[in-house]
């Protein structure tokens, strides 16, 4: 089934604000296998010149999940089989670190959809900022959905 | 935990190679932390009836792996203002005590004076074979 062309351009705003919590941050820090101080002790944080502990540079991967059900994939109008989907690509912008405490709204905007050697290519982008508007990263995901050829 | 400084940064200088063990435990945990409960990650029923070889790692737990030889080198995660990778081959995980490899080597590919960045590329393999493309990643230095 094709990807739904008439998504691309809409916009979806995270219903609620995302609280970055020490205990995720050190969740997914542990997930990675990453025990960097910085991740995990407020002192040694502080130390180094921060407010709080920072979350590692893929850690909005988070909240691009969180949002999952109010989001395009999510949306059984858009035609993606979550089962089908592979990552394509991804990257991180960051304007600012991000740190435990901070209350982050974010917007998905579905950039584009098209076919690529029997497969879709989905690809948002998400702007995430603090509550008050100031830019904290601009995550870019790329999601293939393999064809009904390759299952 | 400081900065790397520019100075101290050439075009060509070599990162430590580092390799990452992933096993299904792994996947497990970084579903939990992540919120990607995508059944290819963790269900060999789903992931062969979908046509993978086996379960596959979430490409963003190899981009985190990944992540770590850039944050351990720039000496400060908050250093790492752009990160992008594209993912060409999965990372196929095995259900058994050993797992798979992941790869990483790092080189610093160009360096800007004026920004204080530095660009860094990232070859990343698991059993000889890249499983990630157009790996970069750019380090504001001290």
């Amino acid at each position: 089934m094709p990807v739904n062309r008439d998504f691309i351009g809409r916009e979806y705003v995270a219903p609620t604000v995302y609280e970055v919590s020490r205990e995720k941050i050190r969740d997914f820090a542990v997930a990675i296998g990453d025990l960097n101080p910085l991740y995990l002790e407020p002192d040694a944080a502080r130390s180094a010149g921060h407010p709080d502990v920072l979350a590692p540079p893929t850690f909005l991967t988070v909240l691009g999940f969180r949002f999952h059900d109010h989001g395009p994939i999510g949306d059984p109008e858009f035609g993606v089989d979550f089962s089908m989907v592979v990552h394509g690509e991804q990257r991180f912008v960051a304007h600012r670190p991000v740190y435990a405490g901070d209350r982050l709204a974010s917007k998905q905007v579905v950039e584009n959809v098209r076919s690529m050697a029997g497969n879709e290519m989905v690809t948002t982008r998400t702007y995430v900022t603090l509550e008050g508007g100031e830019p904290v990263a601009d995550v870019f995901w790329s999601l293939v959905v393999r064809g009904p050829d390759q299952r | 935990m400081t900065r790397r400084a520019f100075e101290d940064v050439t075009v060509g200088d070599v990162l430590e190679p580092r390799a990452f063990n992933v096993r299904r435990s792994s996947l497990i945990r970084y579903a939990g932390a992540s919120g990607d409960f995508n059944v290819i990650h963790w269900s060999e029923r789903t992931a062969k009836d979908v046509g993978l070889p086996n379960v596959i790692a979430h490409g963003m737990f190899t981009m985190a792996q990944v992540g770590r030889v850039v944050t351990d080198w720039a000496g400060d995660p908050s250093a790492v203002v752009e990160f992008g990778v594209r993912f060409a081959r999965p990372v196929v995980v095995p259900d058994d005590d050993a797992g798979a490899e992941i790869l990483v080597i790092g080189m610093v590919e160009k360096v800007d004076p004026e920004a204080r960045t530095a660009q860094v590329n990232l070859t990343v393999t698991v059993g000889g074979e890249k499983v990630l493309m157009g790996s970069r990643a750019t380090v504001r230095l001290a």
